[in-house]
């Protein structure tokens, strides 16, 4: 049985004007196959990633932000969102999208994946991870 | 020489939106695009460069790229125009000068 370890993906960079965030998610979803403990953190212009309402339509990109709906399905359920870089672009957790996944050892209820954190305990977060990826 | 400037990039990670406004001259236009719109946003750390700029400067910001980015019509700071893409043209067309800020 080899060691689970725990992985760590920051996402610092807004949805479509880089390929960054876009790659990001993509990497997530790979490793989410390797049945590893994994945790994602959105700060700084990464919080833009996770808004509601994003319509790609005329500017015709994928709207890849529904994909991050799916992360639960394959248990990254650890979503860690910075306050102050929130605070500091005017945006609230209500303004981000319902991220949930369903705990089967709870009978399935739906939890909300996402956890709002202080700029200190992100840096906590970090520090304790064994491998992080930065985007 | 009547200039249009126009800004791509987020005004929380770079400082080009500020950079643009204190080059800008009165009577000048700033045009927001890609990740620049977000500069048009109310209530974040940078909204009052471009509140202040605001009588001095006619201030844009591209409608599409707004919708991508899930940003409402509502949070838009009073006094920026939401544009579309032929209006991007005549933009262009009716200033001498484009200055694209990267």
């Amino acid at each position: 049985m080899p060691e689970t370890k725990k992985f760590l993906y920051v996402n610092r960079k807004a949805p479509y004007g880089t390929i960054y965030a876009q790659e990001a998610l993509e990497v997530v979803l790979i490793g989410a196959a390797f049945e590893q403990d994994v945790s994602l953190a959105f700060l700084d212009d990464g919080v833009y990633q996770i808004t509601k309402g994003q319509n790609t339509k005329e500017v015709s990109m994928k709207n890849f932000s529904l994909t991050y709906k799916a992360l639960g399905d394959y248990d990254v359920n650890k979503i860690y969102v910075e306050q102050e870089s929130l605070d500091a672009r005017g945006l609230t957790l209500d303004d981000l999208l319902p991220l949930a996944w369903e705990d089967e050892d709870d009978d399935w209820a739906k939890k909300d994946s996402i956890k709002v954190v202080s700029a200190a305990e992100m840096a906590k977060i970090m520090e304790q991870s064994d491998i992080v990826f930065s985007f | 020489m009547s200039q249009l400037h126009t800004v791509n990039k987020s005004p929380l990670e770079r400082n080009t939106l500020e950079s643009a406004i204190a080059h800008a001259i009165k009577g000048n236009a700033l045009l927001m695009i890609e990740d620049g719109v977000y500069g048009a946003m109310q209530g974040t750390h940078k909204s009052a460069i471009v509140s202040n700029a605001m009588s001095d400067i006619s201030f844009y910001v591209m409608g599409p790229d707004l919708k991508a980015r899930g940003i409402d019509e509502k949070r838009i700071i009073d006094g920026i125009k939401i544009v579309d893409y032929s209006d991007f043209v005549a933009l262009v067309a009716e200033h001498d000068v484009t200055q694209s800020w990267l």
